[in-house]
């Protein structure tokens, strides 16, 4: 109805990331790439995209880096006040409301594209939570700009009640499916595994991507500026010395 | 009721990069394999590199369409040059007629950006340097694309660029021997692929001397 009057709908970019997360048998599976990008060159070859939020909660993170390191550092650190105030093990739920209010907030300024999974004494939980601070809960989920080929693999292939190696073994196809075919990400497979009894991180679980081509003898750089001209001018000529001038003022 | 925008442009910027090194009796050309737009992969197996003539070779970064248009009409004026002289066209004439082709739509330009390798008459090394509107220049060595940014400095510190201020003027053609200038090319796209989005997949080199022309590959990363 608004394009009738003349206002388009803003285009949003969803910037170079490829992360996901599935529910499993026994709790939940995220995943991240590890390419950072400024533009068309990559800034960070392999960067952390899976936050620490509570010892039994992570949450990937797409967007700017920037609002999702500051947003998820400061609900994870909000959490564990909170942990000492109840007492009691933090629940996804506690994140995801802390995540959303905080992202509605401010309108979608806080540019934050999250998938935050974990595993509390009420199940696996796993969402997806949008910069404009909007949510969704799905036992599986892809974000970035590789969220289309990541998601490819998972509606292909995803089934209720994986094993953990067959969990891991598709977060990791997911993933790859980005690194290869989004320009925006790349680089190499982080994985975390998350259940009841505990997490495990596996940073660089997959590098599939070693450099193609290195020099055996290397290369030196000499100095490289011809010398064009050598004068040497004794600048104290220039400046006349006056002695015992007043001290300054204090 | 804010005034409406044109949003449909004829260019698009299939990405890329492409290099090429004048040597005393031979010359480089090299470029990626990959052919892409905005953030998405349309094939890892492009040719950029167009021979169009026997000592005379052409690689090209930008829009694609308009690199295709651009060697169909080369390579019609080559031919035509051939019917009426009886012989192939030297290098610097290709250089020239490039040129004039470009200019030629300086009001609706071919978005194409051109590095031109090939042997000279006397069989030394020689590689021409284009904008997009056929401004050109006769150096010792070159890139273009979107990883021009970041394989240019490196080819100006390793290939001993003298200074312009220098008298008398230097010729910048490298003293490098084919295999170490193959070898640079192979680092130099190596290492633009690892930090550029755009340049990846497969490297595609040429190698003029005067036993003719040859070509080579080697696989790059394909993230």
């Amino acid at each position: 109805m608004l394009a009738k009057k003349g206002v388009n709908p803003p285009s949003f970019r969803k910037t170079g990331t490829t992360i996901v997360g599935l529910v499993f048998q026994y709790g939940v599976i995220l995943g991240a790439d590890t390419r950072a990008t400024e533009g068309p060159i990559v800034c960070d070859k392999n960067c952390e995209k899976i936050h620490y939020m509570a010892p039994n909660i992570y949450c990937c993170g797409a967007g700017t880096a920037a609002d999702t390191e500051a947003v998820t550092d400061m609900v994870s650190s909000q959490l564990q006040l909170h942990r000492y105030h109840t007492g009691r093990e933090s629940r996804v739920v506690t994140a995801l409301t802390l995540l959303k209010r905080h992202l509605f907030n401010y309108q979608g300024y806080v540019s934050a594209a999250l998938v935050l999974g974990g595993v509390d004494v009420t199940g696996p939980h796993l969402h997806t939570i949008y910069p404009h601070g909007s949510t969704d809960t799905l036992p599986f989920a892809t974000m970035g700009s590789g969220s289309l080929a990541a998601m490819a693999v998972f509606e292909s292939k995803y089934k209720e009640g994986l094993t953990r190696n067959e969990g891991i073994k598709l977060v990791t196809e997911a993933i790859c499916s980005g690194i290869f075919n989004d320009l925006g990400s790349g680089s190499n497979v982080d994985v975390c595994v998350i259940t009841k009894g505990g997490k495990e991180y596996l940073r660089n679980h997959l590098q599939p991507n070693p450099r193609t081509y290195t020099n055996s003898k290397g290369y030196s750089f000499p100095k490289k500026t011809e010398v064009l001209l050598t004068k040497i001018i004794p600048l104290k000529e220039k400046v006349e010395i006056i002695e015992g001038g007043d001290a300054m003022e204090e | 009721m804010p005034k409406q925008q044109a949003n449909w442009s004829p260019y698009d910027n299939n990405g890329g990069s492409c290099v090429a090194i004048a040597g005393a009796d031979y010359c480089v050309i090299a470029a990626d394999t990959r052919m892409s737009t905005g953030y998405n992969i349309l094939t890892r197996d492009y040719s950029k590199i167009c021979k169009l003539a026997d000592k005379c070779v052409m690689a090209s970064s930008g829009f694609q369409a308009d690199v295709k248009a651009l060697q169909k009409h080369l390579a019609a004026r080559h031919l035509i040059y051939q019917h009426q002289h009886n012989k192939q066209m030297s290098c610097p004439a290709m250089a020239q007629l490039l040129s004039n082709t470009l200019y030629y739509k300086r009001f609706f330009p071919y978005y194409s950006f051109n590095v031109l390798g090939g042997l000279d008459n006397e069989g030394k090394g020689c590689v021409f340097t284009y904008d997009a509107v056929g401004s050109y220049e006769k150096v010792g060595y070159s890139s273009q694309g979107s990883g021009s940014t970041l394989i240019m400095p490196f080819l100006d510190n390793q290939l001993k660029s003298p200074s312009p201020l220098l008298l008398p003027v230097q010729d910048a053609v490298t003293p490098l021997a084919e295999a170490e200038a193959v070898d640079l090319v192979k680092t130099v796209f190596a290492s633009a692929s690892e930090r550029d989005i755009y340049t990846g997949d497969k490297l595609e080199i040429v190698v003029i001397n005067a036993d003719g022309i040859r070509r080579e590959y080697m696989d790059l990363r394909k993230d």
